[in-house]
C-alpha cells in the first residue's frame, strides 16, 4: 500500500500534531474564546485600583508600567509574609501529579498549562527565582542553569502566561481536595490575580460588577426602584399562578430578619423563579407563624466580585450586607442560594469584618433550632433554615406538583468544598419533589465539577473556555439524563444557574436548569390558594390543566 | 465481502490504532492521560472519543445510516468544536483512519477485488468527514448564538417579562442596549 500517497502527507501543510516542547519553553497563544476582555478603566478608576487604562490582551503592548516587574516582586514579598498558606505552596509542592488531572479546565481542554500543578508552577517558577536562596545561587552561575530547579525570570511572556492562565480557574479547589499536601491551588491563584490586579490587569466581567456593586449594591448597577418593579412584578405573577397576593417589605427598619440574595436572583433567568421561590416561603411563613423578614434594595447582592480581585475588594463589598443589618436594627440574617457569597461568609467573614456582635445569634423563630454553625457571622444559608422547617414538619407540601421534573442536584464548589453544604439542600429536594437520581459519586459533593465559570469567568466572549469547562459536570448530568430521563439540573449558586443554562444548552439541550427554593415554591401549598394549572414557570402542569384548556 | 471480513478480524487493533492517532493531536502529556484513565467521568473527551470511535468504526463496517453516523460523530465534534483546534484540525481525526487501515492491510492481501472494496470504504470515510464538517459547524454557530445572547437570555428576558424593558425594533438593531453591564459602567 506504500505507494498510494497517505492522508497525511497530503494533508501536510495542515498541522495537527502540538508542540513537542517543555511547558517553559512553549509560549503563551493567547485565544480568542479563551481570554476575557480586560478590565474598563472607569471601572477601575471607580473602585481606586492603580493603573486604570485601556489595554487589549491580544496586542504586543500591555502599556504597562515602567516599573511593573519591581511591584510585581515587592507585592509578592508582601503576601508571601502576610498569607504563611501561600509560602508553605510555594515550598512544599514534591510535583507528584496527583492534582494534575483533576481540574475541569485540564480534562475539558487538554491543555497542560491547565493542570492545577502547571498553573501553580507559573507563580512557583519566579517565586523559585526570586525568593529562595537556590534560586539565588543557581541563578547568578547562568540563566541555563535555572530551568534545572524549575526557576525563571519573571519577563512580559511569563506574566501575559500568568494573566491567561490565573484567568482560567475558577477557584473551585478541587485539586485540592486529592493533594496528599493540601495545596490549594485556588489560593495560588487569587493571590496571583491580586498581584495582576496591582498593576491594573484585570479582566471586564470582574471590575465591572465590584465597580456597580460598589456603587449601586449589586453586580447589575439596578438602582433601588427597579429592584422593588422587578418584584413587584414576581408578586403579579404569585398571584396569577395562585391567587395570592404576595407583599414582600423593603429596607424596613426594626424587622427580626434581612434577607439577601445575589442579585441574579432578582434580575436573571432561570434564577428569577427561585426568588419567586423564597417570596412564596416567606409569605407562606408570615401567614402562619407571624414570620418577620425584609429585602434590602440596598444590600441587593449576596455576590462578591472583590473575592476574585482582591481580599481588601472583598472585604469592602462583604460589610455593605452587615452595615445594611446595622441600619435597620435586625437580629440576624438569612442568605439566599449563592456560591461564593457563602464561601466568603463561610471562610473569610469573621476574620475581615467579624465578629458580628451588634447581631444576635440565628435562632428560626418558628422550630427554635439554633444555628451554632452561624454563632459567629450571624448569617444563616436558606438550605438550611428550609431544611430545618422541613424536618419540623413546618411547611404543607403538594410534592406531586413537581411530578413533572426528573432532578438532579449540582454541588456548587461553594458551598460543597468551601462550607461542607452537602445534605441539607439535597434533604430540601427529597421532601418537595418525587424523582430525584444523583450523579456519579466522583462528581458530586466534595469532589464536585465546576460548573466552568466560577470566579467571574462567565462572561460571553470566552464561552470555548467555558464549555471546555464545563464539559465534566455536563458530561455526568448527560449520563443521568440518558439513565433516568433527568430534565432538571438544581444548584443553590446564581452563578450556577446562569453558567450552567448555557453548558446544558450546548452539552445536554435536553435538560434545564433550576434552583432548589422554585421546587419549593412548586411543592408549598400557600394559605387560601386556587387550584394551580400551572408551575412558577407559568408552564401547565400535567395532569392540572384548567379544565375549559382542553 | 472480503474487506469488511479483514477489518471485522483486525477491528480491535484498528480502532485502537485510530484512536491512538486521534488523540496524538493533543499534547503528549494529555495524551497520555486521555488514553489510560478509563473512568468516563474522570475522563469524558479520551472515553467520549474512544466509544465514539469505536462505535463509528461498526458503523462504517455495515450499511451506513447518517442519522446513527452522526449520533455517534457528534459527541466528538461536539468537543473538538470547543478545544484549541482549528477546523481542519478538528475533523483531521475522521481521515486516519484511512492511514490506520492501510497500514493493517498487507501487501500480499491486496489484489484488485480488494482494492475496489477499499475505494468505496474510503468514499465512506470521505462522507463522514462531510457529516463531520457539518456538525462541527453546527457546533460553531451554537457557540456564536451562546455568545450573542448570553445577557439578552438571562437578565434582558427578565426585565422584559416584567415589562421593564422593551426589544429594540428589529430595523435598528442597538446591541449596546442590551448589555446592561456595559451601559451601567459606561456612565460610572
Ligand atoms: S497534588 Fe499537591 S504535591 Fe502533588 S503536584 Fe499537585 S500540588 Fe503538588
Ligand atoms: S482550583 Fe479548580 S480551576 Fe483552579 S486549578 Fe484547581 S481544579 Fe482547576
Amino acid at each position: 500500500m506504500s505507494e498510494t500517497p497517505k492522508p497525511d502527507e497530503l494533508f501536510s501543510n495542515i498541522d495537527y500534531r502540538p508542540p513537542s516542547s517543555g511547558w517553559m519553553d512553549t509560549p503563551v497563544d493567547i485565544k480568542k474564546g479563551i481570554y476575557s476582555y480586560a478590565g474598563n478603566p472607569k471601572s477601575l478608576e471607580y473602585v481606586g485600583l492603580p493603573f486604570a487604562r485601556q489595554w487589549n490582551p491580544i496586542d504586543e503592548d500591555w502599556s504597562l508600567p515602567e516599573n511593573w516587574k519591581e511591584i510585581i516582586s515587592k507585592g509578592f514579598r508582601e503576601r508571601l509574609d502576610r498569607f504563611r498558606s501561600i509560602k508553605v505552596f510555594m515550598d512544599i509542592c514534591v510535583r507528584c501529579g496527583a492534582c494534575a488531572d483533576k481540574c475541569h479546565f485540564f480534562i475539558g481542554s487538554g491543555d497542560p498549562k491547565n493542570m492545577p500543578v502547571l498553573r501553580a508552577e507559573l507563580l512557583r517558577s519566579v517565586y523559585r527565582n526570586d525568593f529562595t536562596t537556590a534560586g539565588k545561587i543557581i541563578g547568578s552561575i547562568g540563566k541555563n542553569f535555572k530551568k534545572i530547579i524549575g526557576a525563571r525570570e519573571l519577563d512580559l511572556q511569563v506574566l501575559k502566561e500568568w494573566w491567561y492562565y490565573l484567568f482560567q480557574c475558577t477557584e473551585c479547589r478541587r485539586c485540592s481536595v486529592f493533594c496528599p499536601y493540601g495545596i490549594d491551588t485556588a489560593e495560588i491563584t487569587i493571590m496571583g490575580r491580586e498581584l495582576l490586579n496591582l498593576i491594573g490587569l484585570n479582566i471586564d466581567w470582574i471590575i465591572t460588577p465590584v465597580a456597580n456593586c460598589y456603587r449601586t449594591g449589586n453586580h447589575l448597577g439596578i438602582q433601588p426602584h427597579a429592584y422593588k418593579d422587578m418584584m413587584d412584578f414576581f408578586s403579579d405573577d404569585i398571584e396569577e399562578i395562585t391567587g395570592v397576593k404576595v407583599e414582600p417589605s423593603f429596607n424596613r427598619k426594626g424587622a427580626e430578619i434581612l434577607f439577601v440574595t445575589p442579585s441574579g436572583d432578582v434580575f436573571a433567568d432561570p434564577g428569577t423563579y427561585t426568588c419567586v421561590g423564597y417570596m412564596m416561603l416567606f409569605h407562606y411563613l408570615q401567614e402562619k407563624y407571624g414570620f418577620d423578614i425584609t429585602w434590602s434594595t440596598y444590600a441587593s447582592e449576596g455576590g462578591n466580585f472583590g473575592f476574585f480581585t482582591s481580599h481588601e475588594m472583598m472585604k469592602r463589598l462583604n460589610a455593605k450586607m452587615y452595615a445594611e443589618a446595622k441600619r435597620l436594627g435586625v437580629k440576624w440574617i438569612i442568605g439566599g442560594e449563592c456560591g461564593h457569597m457563602w464561601r466568603v461568609i463561610h471562610q473569610y467573614m469573621d476574620t475581615m469584618n467579624g465578629p458580628a456582635d451588634f447581631l444576635e445569634e440565628p435562632v428560626s423563630p418558628i422550630t427554635g433550632t439554633k444555628f451554632e454553625n452561624a454563632k459567629s457571622t450571624k448569617m444563616v444559608h436558606i438550605a438550611e433554615f428550609t431544611a430545618d422547617l422541613i424536618k419540623h414538619n413546618k411547611l404543607e407540601l403538594d410534592t406531586s406538583r413537581n411530578d413533572h421534573l426528573k432532578v438532579t442536584y449540582h454541588d456548587s464548589c461553594n458551598t460543597s468544598r468551601g462550607m461542607g453544604l452537602l445534605e441539607e439542600p439535597r434533604y430540601v429536594i427529597k421532601n418537595v419533589c418525587n424523582n430525584y437520581y444523583e450523579m456519579p459519586v466522583n462528581t458530586i459533593r466534595e469532589q464536585t465539577f465546576c460548573c466552568g465559570s466560577g470566579s467571574g469567568l462567565n462572561a460571553g466572549e470566552n464561552m470555548e473556555l467555558r464549555m471546555q469547562g464545563g464539559l465534566p459536570r455536563a458530561n455526568a448530568v448527560k449520563y443521568v439524563h440518558e439513565k433516568h430521563g433527568v430534565n432538571m439540573l438544581s444548584c443553590i449558586c446564581a452563578i450556577d444557574r446562569a453558567a450552567l443554562s448555557a453548558s446544558v444548552e450546548y452539552w445536554v439541550p435536553e435538560v434545564e436548569v433550576t434552583g432548589v427554593h422554585e421546587m419549593v415554591g412548586n411543592a408549598l401549598i400557600l394559605p387560601g390558594e386556587h387550584k394551580r394549572t400551572t408551575d412558577l414557570r407559568s408552564e401547565p402542569l400535567p395532569g392540572m390543566e384548567d379544565d375549559d384548556a382542553e | 465481502m472480503r474487506l469488511n471480513t479483514l477489518l471485522e478480524q483486525k477491528k480491535t487493533a484498528i480502532v485502537k490504532k485510530w484512536f491512538a492517532a486521534t488523540i496524538a493531536t493533543y499534547p503528549s502529556d494529555t495524551a497520555k492521560f486521555l488514553k489510560s484513565q478509563k473512568d468516563p467521568f474522570a475522563n469524558p473527551v479520551g472515553r467520549t472519543t474512544y466509544q465514539g470511535l469505536a462505535a463509528l468504526f461498526d458503523e462504517l463496517l455495515k450499511e451506513t445510516d447518517h442519522e446513527v453516523i452522526r449520533s455517534f460523530l457528534d459527541p466528538i465534534i461536539r468537543i473538538r468544536a470547543v478545544q484549541n483546534f482549528s477546523p481542519s484540525q478538528a475533523t483531521s481525526f475522521i481521515f486516519f483512519l484511512k492511514n490506520v487501515i492501510r497500514d493493517n492491510i498487507k501487501k500480499e492481501d491486496f489484489q484488485a477485488q480488494l482494492f475496489n472494496e477499499l475505494l468505496s470504504f474510503e468514499s465512506k470515510i470521505d462522507e463522514l468527514g462531510l457529516i463531520a464538517f457539518n456538525l462541527y459547524m453546527n457546533c460553531r454557530e451554537k457557540i456564536y448564538e451562546l455568545k450573542a445572547n448570553e445577557m439578552k437570555n438571562r437578565t434582558f428576558r427578565a426585565f422584559e417579562r416584567a415589562g421593564l424593558v422593551r426589544e429594540t425594533p428589529a430595523d435598528k438593531p442597538d446591541l449596546d442596549n442590551i448589555n446592561i453591564c456595559k451601559e451601567a459602567s459606561n456612565d460610572l
